[in-house]
């Protein structure tokens, strides 16, 4: 086999890893390295490929490697890796043409696997890249002794012909609500908020640029402060971490608005979990979901793609005014041991004051006078967490704050509860709307007041008011350890992030988020009268017909066009003429031979047809043709006497 | 059933008779089917599918219909890579049998786009390559490109190329495209000359005594190798001084005639008498003998040089052969 074919399959090859190169185990990384390079070397070297039974034990304990790693080697991570390393070594025994092809179709196969992890833009576009390396590649398997420039063409230009099939096909081509068949708990990947909560949980988040959702207002935006993401909310305590804990109620919520509502729609990323964000609090949602009694929207099922709802919620409201009681006696629940002092002092607040309201206003007043710190790092507490972070150390994410200030209330006999979500966005002035990232992740506590129902309160806005009304950049200072881009960068780069978020976000609707309902709405509009799949498939059909008939059309125009070569042409009108003279030329005879035999029949024509078979050879065979000679050729020959047919 | 379209199918492509000329392949010649490499990335094509519904991986769907429709457009490639190629037969040297006839093909490229891996075989029982030897070149743009069919010829008499089959899997592989070439291109096996057979002793065409020929003695000098020439003649020691492999030439006095008898030949078997006339031929001539054929549909007059040998060959080859058209 040709060397620059196998460094074709190699290149193939090592382009369909590397995106895997980041979450792959290092050793698989560093083995299929290690492979290729062996391969390459061979290559280079010119030396025999390794022996049948050192690839099979280098197969087995990569296998039994998998095993041990993934402790299984189904499923998509554990199946990926496999896929690839077989790759790898499927280049050690690479004979013959066969494999070669198999190598082919396996890269292309395991480009697909790439996009479980990414579908962005520049993934898009690295794999157009890494299809033009593949496909010249092939091409060349097919003729080995085609130049590499040519090679490229023909891949370039088969590629550029497909894009626009491609297009037609990807609008028209049915689409079919997944999954059709059960997935492995791992098919999908994600961050975002859990519906646990204990220290260091939300700062995780805060570190993490990955977009949460994405919000377009119907009118005017709402304050930066009141734009509270209700995600889960959180009951029960056990002194470290806050779960919803168990679910005894499946009223739905009551609430009086009394603002004007407000309209939006939300482009969610999945993060695999079922609830649905919406601003507080929530009245209706463009898809089916549950409203629980807490205000928490949940889908039908966990959200594994992206997805898109419009949603009506009520910034000014009262909840729940008439709450159950068996409810205000779940926002009471404590671990009665943990933390005495919080505890002692609640009690101490509690015994100071009869008003619910004033004992609030107490507690974060605490916050804000005894010096607490608003940071990213907080120091690891203790077994008391409360205490700890309320005694000790005073420094504290928005879950630190949370936490202290439910379990204060609740102390201190008023019902209280976690509600985690996100909080704030990002304005895009390219798109129009609000980016809202994981780092916006945010806690805050509701208690319930008798004649008010439940109300929000943020402590974390009374240490540190920025995070509320400007974001997590201003609320911190500049050395704490912030995403690069959660600082504050310069403004052309800013302005730059906007328009590649903005593009990012085109992409998501309109490329990644194309299921069937947008496929509905896209075929309605461009005036498709019933969109049902046999349209679809006729309209797909023609127009892949009428694209690949103009491409056919243009491919083989110049080789149905014939173009006569005018010195041709004359030179053929000039044999009729001494046709007619009953001198016809022969097929295989040469101009310089029938010149010859014209001249030995007719001497009269001796010296003027020399001078024109000379003439003809020279215009037709020579490396240049002048316009001047041409012409007086032409010339000639029109002068030239015509015969009168003897038949 | 699949038998009986395969007949008609083949009966149809098959019916037409064999071509002079130039032959332009349009499109009513060529065919076209998907490879087993064909349907095999249609297999894989469909798992990918499956796998982005069920995954719901839009970018996978944008890989699968690139790598359909590309696989569907190098369909049109391989169309092109064929059509409008003209083609003519050229000539074949006339051979011994037992060696390999060349036949010529020009294919001709008007077009200003390459023409790359055409392969060309002889149509076996299928219209697929089955083991066949094939030969495989590219045809330049504008250009003409001879390509040499190599054929074992085994039986004396005119050897004919048959139905070719010319195909390209170009540029992916996963389309068969062929036409099939039916040129009335032929080429002339002489019999395999006996290793070891001395002319016959001179005989007169009055029949009258006979005169030894001394043709064997009377050394002359060197001329260069043609097949059938004897190995003890060739001059081994020219060889060695690397100036090719010669023969030594050894010469009878001008003016004598030998007739070339069939019935001279004291094999039983008519073929191995045919071989044996070929060798006295080969060495009349390379004796530079004046001679004569003699065989019973007929005689040539004695005369010598390489256009009487050629003849004497011709028809010792075509001897008793059914009537064949001549070329």
């Amino acid at each position: 086999m040709n060397k620059s074919l196998i460094y074709g399959l190699l290149l193939s090859i090592l382009m369909v890893i590397a995106p895997h190169a980041d979450h792959l185990p290092i050793w698989v990384s560093s083995m299929c390295v290690g492979l290729l390079l062996w391969r390459g070397y061979l290559v280079y070297s010119g030396k025999a490929l390794p022996k049948r039974w050192l690839l099979m034990s280098i197969t087995f304990a990569g296998t039994v490697g998998i095993i041990f790693n993934f402790h299984t080697l189904f499923g998509r991570e554990a199946g990926v890796t496999l896929l690839l390393m077989l790759a790898a070594l499927k280049l050690m025994e690479l004979r013959n043409a066969r494999d070669a092809m198999v190598l082919v179709y396996l890269a292309c196969f395991i480009i697909i696997t790439n996009f479980f992890y990414s579908q962005s833009i520049s993934t898009a576009l690295y794999m157009l890249a890494t299809l033009m390396v593949i496909v010249t590649t092939w091409v060349h398997l097919q003729a080995q002794g085609i130049a590499l420039k040519p090679r490229l063409r023909i891949a370039a230009v088969l590629l550029m012909q497909a894009l626009p099939l491609t297009l037609i096909l990807f609008i028209l081509f049915p689409r079919v609500q997944g999954p059709l068949w059960g997935l492995p708990q791992d098919a999908y990947a994600s961050t975002g908020l859990d519906d646990r909560m204990s220290p260091g949980s939300l700062s995780r988040l805060g570190l993490s640029e990955a977009v949460a959702f994405r919000v377009t207002y119907s009118d005017k935006p709402p304050r930066r402060d009141q734009m509270y993401w209700r995600g889960p909310v959180l009951w029960y305590f056990d002194g470290r971490t806050w779960t919803p804990g168990i679910v005894t109620l499946s009223e739905a919520p009551k609430f009086t608005e009394v603002s004007q509502p407000i309209d939006y729609s939300v482009t969610l990323e999945p993060h695999n979990k079922p609830w649905l964000f919406a601003l507080d609090v929530p009245d209706k949602l463009s898809v089916q979901s549950k409203l629980t009694y807490d205000f928490q929207v949940l889908n039908k099922e966990p959200v594994h793609a992206r997805m898109r709802y419009t949603a009506r919620s009520y910034l000014a409201y009262h909840a729940n005014l008439q709450e159950a009681p068996r409810q205000l006696q779940r926002g009471l629940q404590l671990p009665r041991q943990s933390n005495p002092r919080a505890q002692q002092l609640a009690a101490e607040w509690r015994a100071g004051s009869k008003d619910d309201a004033a004992i609030v206003n107490t507690a974060l007043s605490y916050f804000y006078k005894q010096g607490f710190v608003y940071t990213l790092e907080p120091p690891l507490l203790g077994s008391n967490t409360v205490d700890d972070f309320l005694f000790g150390t005073k420094q504290g994410f928005c879950e630190h704050y949370a936490s202290a200030f439910v379990f204060l209330m609740r102390a201190a006999n008023i019902p209280a509860r976690v509600v985690t979500g996100y909080l704030g966005g990002e304005f895009n002035e390219v798109g129009n709307y609000y980016i809202v990232r994981q780092s916006d992740a945010h806690a805050w506590a509701e208690v319930w007041l008798a004649g008010k129902g439940w109300v929000r309160v943020d402590p974390t806005g009374a240490i540190a008011p920025d995070r509320v009304e400007r974001g997590l950049s201003a609320a911190l200072s500049d050395t704490a350890a912030l995403p690069f881009m959660e600082r504050n960068p310069p403004e052309w780069m800013r302005s730059l992030r906007f328009d590649l978020d903005a593009l990012a976000n085109q992409w998501n609707q309109w490329v990644l988020g194309y299921d069937t309902e947008r496929q509905f709405a896209v075929l309605t509009r461009l005036g498709m009268e019933s969109v049902t799949w046999q349209n679809m498939a006729i309209n797909m059909m023609s127009g892949l017909a009428i694209v690949i008939a103009l491409f056919a059309l243009f491919m083989l125009r110049h080789l149905y066009t014939r173009q006569p070569d005018k010195v041709q042409a004359v030179w053929l009108k000039l044999c009729r003429k001494l046709a007619d003279a009953g001198l016809p030329r022969a097929a295989h005879e040469g101009a310089q031979d029938y010149a010859v035999r014209v001249a030995a029949a007719r001497p009269e024509l001796a010296e003027a047809i020399h001078d024109l078979a000379t003439r003809y050879t020279a215009l037709r065979y020579g490396a240049h043709r002048e316009e001047q000679a041409q012409r007086e050729f032409i010339h000639l020959i029109q002068k030239f006497p015509s015969f009168r047919r003897t038949s | 059933m699949f038998a009986s379209f395969k007949q008609k199918f083949r009966n149809w492509a098959f019916s037409r008779t064999s071509e002079t000329g130039t032959v332009t392949l349009t499109q009513r010649r060529i065919f076209i089917i998907p490879t087993k490499q064909g349907l095999i990335l249609c297999g894989v094509l469909v798992l990918m599918l499956l796998g982005d519904i069920n995954y719901n991986l839009s970018l996978g769907y944008v890989l699968t219909f690139l790598l359909t429709m590309m696989a569907v457009m190098s369909m049109l490639y391989a169309f092109r890579n064929m059509a409008h190629l003209q083609i003519r037969a050229g000539r074949a040297e006339p051979v011994f049998s037992g060696e390999t006839a060349r036949f010529a093909f020009h294919f001709n490229n008007r077009s200003k786009l390459s023409r790359y891996q055409l392969c060309l075989f002889k149509t076996g029982e299928s219209f697929w390559v089955g083991g066949q030897p094939v030969i495989k070149f590219d045809a330049p743009a504008q250009q003409d490109s001879e390509v040499i069919f190599p054929l074992p010829a085994t039986r004396r008499g005119w050897l004919q190329t048959g139905r070719m089959t010319l195909y390209t899997e170009f540029p992916l592989g996963l389309f068969y495209c062929w036409s099939y070439l039916h040129f009335d291109a032929r080429c002339l096996v002489y019999p395999k000359p006996l290793i070891d057979a001395p002319l016959p002793s001179g005989s007169s065409p009055d029949g009258t005594g006979k005169r030894s020929v001394a043709g064997d003695e009377d050394f002359a000098g060197l001329r260069k190798y043609a097949a059938g020439d004897a190995l003890p003649r060739i001059a081994w020691k020219a060889y060695a001084h690397e100036r090719g492999l010669q023969v030594k030439q050894f010469s009878t006095p001008l003016g004598e005639e030998l007739w070339l008898d069939l019935a001279d030949a004291p094999d039983r078997n008519e073929e191995d008498k045919l071989a044996r006339m070929t060798r006295w031929v080969l060495d009349a001539e390379a004796q530079d003998l004046r001679y004569g054929l003699r065989l019973p549909d007929g005689e040539l007059p004695s005369n010598n040089g390489i256009a009487h040998r050629d003849e004497c060959l011709r028809r010792i080859a075509l001897f008793n052969l059914p009537q064949q058209e001549q070329p």
